[in-house]
């Protein structure tokens, strides 16, 4: 008897055309994640009348083998094996019609070592589905089988520190402004005034790249002049994260090649060239003894909005596995979007040997890194010196702070901006080790060290009411927390 | 000029209770404690010379005993940088925590950037310390007498 039901089952499944999901196989209540799938965290939104479980088995489903009528070639594998399996789905706490997915994918569906892969599957076509209203791919587990295909950074943050002598406080750095305009030779002045007022490093803007009115090897030789003379005056290791993003690979090979040549220490690139040329840049710059850096430009347009998109909480985990020595992560306090626990999930994947789980931080799975090293975090956008307490609090230690108009739109001066900002790091740093409450007396210690620093003084006073508030667009689900300054 | 190595470079000159309380800090984290001294501070120099051994596990009230180190190499390295590092064995650091500089010379000359023209506008920068012009021992106005304070041990540069 039992057996007939079986076959009449398997004769039903194999019917031609169109079954749902959920009873071709890509749904399985029952199933035990093995400790060498993939597993994802979807936010799925079905459209109206949509079932939440067929949904999520549809999203299993076109992310691995389905297409959307049943093929008898199927047959042909152990399909079994290569189906994704939803196993799980929630409703989201207080926001009808959206639900948690869980998701789990054989390790056997990924390329060895490929992002593109890996994204192609599982972001490739699912997100235009026409079933669903909006999907979001919160999370992502990476077993470690898998984790251990992928080179990770270049250095790491243990490495790079060695490498630069700089240890126990944030790092301080500038973006060169105006974004676009300056020639090579202002530029080379702003890159020198910055350096050696006291910032570690200065960085080209995301989309300074090789244009009409400075082409980019003539702004590399200007701020290779600015950075060993900052070097020189204060007997220091610094650095220009030379933008080496260009229009084809053998474009930005040319860049990174000069770079090197001219004794560069670092060289960045924009996320715009994608997974495959980052990879690339990421296996050159281990090559090439160069620290990479990566401006996340572009991640806003699918990482914000939190019902649909990618949460930058995965694309940091994609970044950290094909390799990169910085990336931009967010403020808190700045002028770009940032909710403090979220920030701080993303902060924790890219530093931390062991993710635990935490759905304050947005942290779905527990992430075991497998000794990859962990990658500099970068907070850029809208911050300044009188911030420096909070920034320690939220962002931390291992991180690089960019403060571009913090630094060049200082009343006296760039150099002097850029000592203010050192000053004031140091001087957390220092209550900080001295077992002040940093956070809450940072106002005053600030205050204190400013008058030995007429730089710091001036800092303080300019931009003295600056804040961001602004109610966040991605917060956690289990509270709701506006973004705090 | 003034050499910014080191993590508090911008602020005053650390006193000793303000270095203690830095050490503190270190031993409550479970870090050990360096004395390292060099009279070759460019920037790309790591191996700074190390003064004694490292001290590991010290607790948190034996702050006076790297004290005592600090001070002998100071007395000892009038003429020399020292630095105090605190070191984190903890698995997946395993490097330096925290360093800074609590001895400087009097006297600090510097660097010279000395540029080699090449081909196609492009620059070979080397960077050059006035002070390492003497040998190693009679810089930064040192008298001839060894900067390790006689000791021979770790005296690697006098081949220089």
């Amino acid at each position: 008897m039992a057996t007939e039901e079986k076959k009449k089952d398997q004769t039903e499944r194999w019917t031609a055309g169109v079954t749902p999901y959920a009873e071709m196989g890509y749904w399985d209540a029952d199933y035990e994640p093995k400790d060498t799938d993939v597993l994802c965290a979807f936010r799925i939104t079905p459209q109206e009348g949509v079932d939440a479980i067929e949904a999520a088995a549809a999203v299993a489903g076109e992310s691995s083998t389905a297409t959307w009528t049943v093929v008898w070639t199927d047959r042909l594998t152990p399909y079994e094996h290569y189906r994704a399996k939803a196993y799980k789905v929630d409703e989201v706490p207080g926001i009808p019609g959206q639900y948690l997915a869980l998701i789990a994918y054989d390790i056997d569906l990924f390329e060895e070592g490929s992002i593109a892969n890996l994204t192609s599957s599982i972001i490739g076509n699912v997100f235009g589905f026409k079933a669903l209203k909006a999907l979001r791919l919160e999370d992502m587990r990476i077993p470690t089988a898998y984790v251990k295909t992928f080179p990770g950074p270049p250095h790491g943050i243990v490495m790079e520190r060695e490498y630069l002598d700089k240890f126990g406080r944030p790092l301080v750095g500038a973006t060169t402004k105006p974004k676009l305009g300056l020639s090579a030779k202002n530029y080379g002045r702003v890159v020198y005034e910055a350096l050696r007022g006291g910032l570690d490093f200065t960085k080209d803007d995301e989309n300074i790249n090789s244009q009409p009115f400075m082409r980019w090897r003539d702004r590399f030789l200007h701020s290779m002049e600015a950075v060993q003379r900052a070097s020189a005056m204060t007997g220091e290791v610094k650095g220009h994260y030379m933008n080496v993003t260009g229009a084809t690979m053998e474009d930005m090979y040319e860049r990174a090649e000069f770079a090197k040549e001219i004794g560069s220490i670092i060289i960045m690139m924009d996320l715009t060239v994608g997974y495959t040329a980052m990879s690339s840049m990421s296996k050159w710059c281990r090559a090439n003894g160069m620290i990479l850096h990566l401006h996340r430009a572009g991640h806003g347009t699918y990482t914000r909005q939190k019902n649909h998109g990618v949460s930058f909480r995965v694309i940091a985990k994609w970044c950290r596995l094909l390799g990169v020595d910085h990336i931009h992560a967010g403020t808190v306090v700045g002028k770009l979007e940032g909710d403090p626990d979220m920030i701080r999930g993303y902060y924790d994947v890219c530093r931390q040997r062991y993710n635990v789980a935490n759905p304050q931080t947005g942290l779905y799975f527990d992430q075991d890194w497998a000794s990859l090293p962990g990658v500099m975090p970068v907070a850029s956008g809208g911050i300044h010196a009188g911030q420096m307490h909070q920034l320690l609090h939220y962002l931390g230690e291992d991180s690089i702070l960019q403060f571009g108009g913090g630094t060049i739109g200082h009343p006296m001066g760039v150099a002097a901006g850029a000592t203010a900002n050192r000053t004031a790091v140091e001087a957390i740093i220092q209550a900080r080790n001295e077992g002040q409450d940093y956070y809450s007396e940072g106002p005053d210690i600030l205050q204190k060290a400013a008058k030995g620093c007429p730089e710091l003084d001036a800092a303080l006073e300019v931009w003295k009411d600056i804040t961001f508030e602004y109610t966040s667009t991605d917060t956690p689900d289990v509270v709701e927390t506006p973004t705090t300054s | 000029m003034r050499i910014t190595q080191g993590t508090f470079s911008y602020l005053p000159d650390l006193t000793d209770e303000q270095i203690e309380a830095q050490i503190k800090y270190a031993l409550g984290n479970g870090w050990s404690i360096m004395v390292e001294h060099t009279d070759d501070p460019h920037p790309r120099n790591f191996l700074w010379e190390m003064w004694n051994q490292p001290l590991f596990d010290l607790s948190e009230d034996e702050v006076d005993v790297a004290m005592r180190e600090v001070r002998g190499a100071r007395e000892a390295c009038p003429n020399e940088y020292v630095k105090v590092v605190c070191y984190d064995r903890q698995l997946g650091r395993q490097t330096t925590a925290l360093s800074f500089i609590v001895g400087r010379p009097p006297v600090e000359p510097g660097f010279r950037v000395e540029r080699q023209e090449k081909a196609d506008r492009q620059i070979l920068y080397t960077m050059h310390s006035y002070a390492t012009e003497q040998p190693h021992g009679h810089r930064y106005g040192a008298d001839g007498l060894s900067s390790n304070g006689g000791r021979a041990a770790g005296d690697s540069e006098s081949a220089e």
